[in-house]
């Protein structure tokens, strides 16, 4: 294997390892979503429940496949898929960016 | 450290992105210059590597989470300016297929890890490592207190964007719209979480990667474009 492409390989470790970054509970601070906020103040702000749900896009809602369920194999599962299509997409988009604008 | 979408007032978003735009804009036009094609999957390479990175969520005291970041280590290898893109790029992708950080907030999330993340690092690395050979220890030593620091500034000054929230946008009795939480709450929250936990993982993450570098592969450090300048 060519040094090239070696440089991959602890992308690849890392990408395995990804599961242990589920077994903290509990949400980063200031993340909260609108029913933890409510629990958390016993109503929610009104401009935050507002503005709160907008993205419609995230296909992977909380690096989770929607239907895997709560259970740690399903977590792991959509954890893995979410580490594998997200570092596609920023390879993809790192390396399109760059043939726009680096000319050398 | 993703704020997420409602914990920002809309006029606090336009600001962070009205801030967060000049400065891609600086960061295309110094790419431009310095990269070539060889420095683009480097980029990639470490612009995904943080990525990963983030996914490793770390318990903190109080029943929240908090994870590296390692900017530090893009601004290390390839310069700041590199790193605001590949770490923008990173945050873009969470934020629009996994939901982790708001829309309207990238203005702000690219602020605070892109910017002030990496260059507040990569600025004590350099003042640490100034002048020492790449396999040097003040080197991997720069770098692990260039992360620490870094990613502690840049919590502060997420701490600070989500604090002002209160006191500046709330209804006419005082209830916040917002973020609930003010400076007094916000700065300590976010210090904690980074001082004791997020801080050390990213120290040794830098440190750890720069000290391997050093050792087995001193060369890389010559792709950052401000390293070959010195020489």
């Amino acid at each position: 294997m060519t040094r090239s492409r070696k440089v991959w390989i602890p992308l690849a470790v890392l990408v395995a390892l990804t599961p242990l970054g589920l077994l903290a509970s509990g949400t980063a601070w200031g993340e909260w979503g609108t029913d933890e906020i409510k629990g958390l103040l016993g109503y929610i702000p009104h401009g935050l429940s507002r503005l709160a749900d907008i993205n419609h896009i995230a296909f992977l809602p909380d690096y989770s496949l929607p239907g895997l369920g709560e259970g740690f194999a399903g977590q792991a599962v959509g954890y893995y898929i979410s580490a594998i299509v997200g570092v596609v997409i920023i390879v993809l988009l790192t390396l399109g960016l760059g043939r726009l604008i680096v000319r050398k | 450290m993703h704020i997420p979408d409602g914990y920002l007032s809309p006029a606090t978003c336009g600001a962070m992105y009205a801030v967060s735009i000049p400065l891609w804009a600086r960061a295309g036009v110094v790419i431009k210059r310095t990269f070539t094609r060889r420095t683009v999957p480097t980029l990639a390479l470490l612009s995904a590597f943080s990525f990963l990175v983030m996914m490793f969520n770390v318990p903190v005291p109080g029943g929240t989470t908090a994870h590296a970041v390692g900017g530090t280590l893009i601004a290390i290898l390839l310069g700041p300016w590199a790193a605001l893109i590949g770490e923008s790029l990173a945050l873009v992708v969470q934020a629009l297929f996994f939901g982790d950080g708001g829309l309207t907030a990238i203005g702000a999330n690219c602020f605070n890890m892109g910017f002030v993340l990496p260059f507040v690092g990569y600025f004590v690395y350099r003042l640490i490592s100034w002048g020492t050979p790449f396999n040097a220890r003040r080197r991997w030593i720069g770098a692990a207190v260039g992360g620490y620091v870094g990613i502690n500034a840049a919590a502060l000054a997420a701490a600070i964007e989500f604090g002002i929230q209160p006191s500046l946008f709330h209804t006419a009795t005082g209830v916040p719209l917002y973020c609930p939480y003010g400076l007094a709450q916000t700065i300590p929250a976010m210090l904690v979480a980074h001082l004791l936990i997020a801080g050390p993982v990213e120290a040794v993450i830098t440190g750890g990667v720069v000290a391997f570098l050093g050792r087995y592969h001193p060369d890389v450090f010559s792709l950052n474009p401000y390293e070959r300048r010195e020489k």
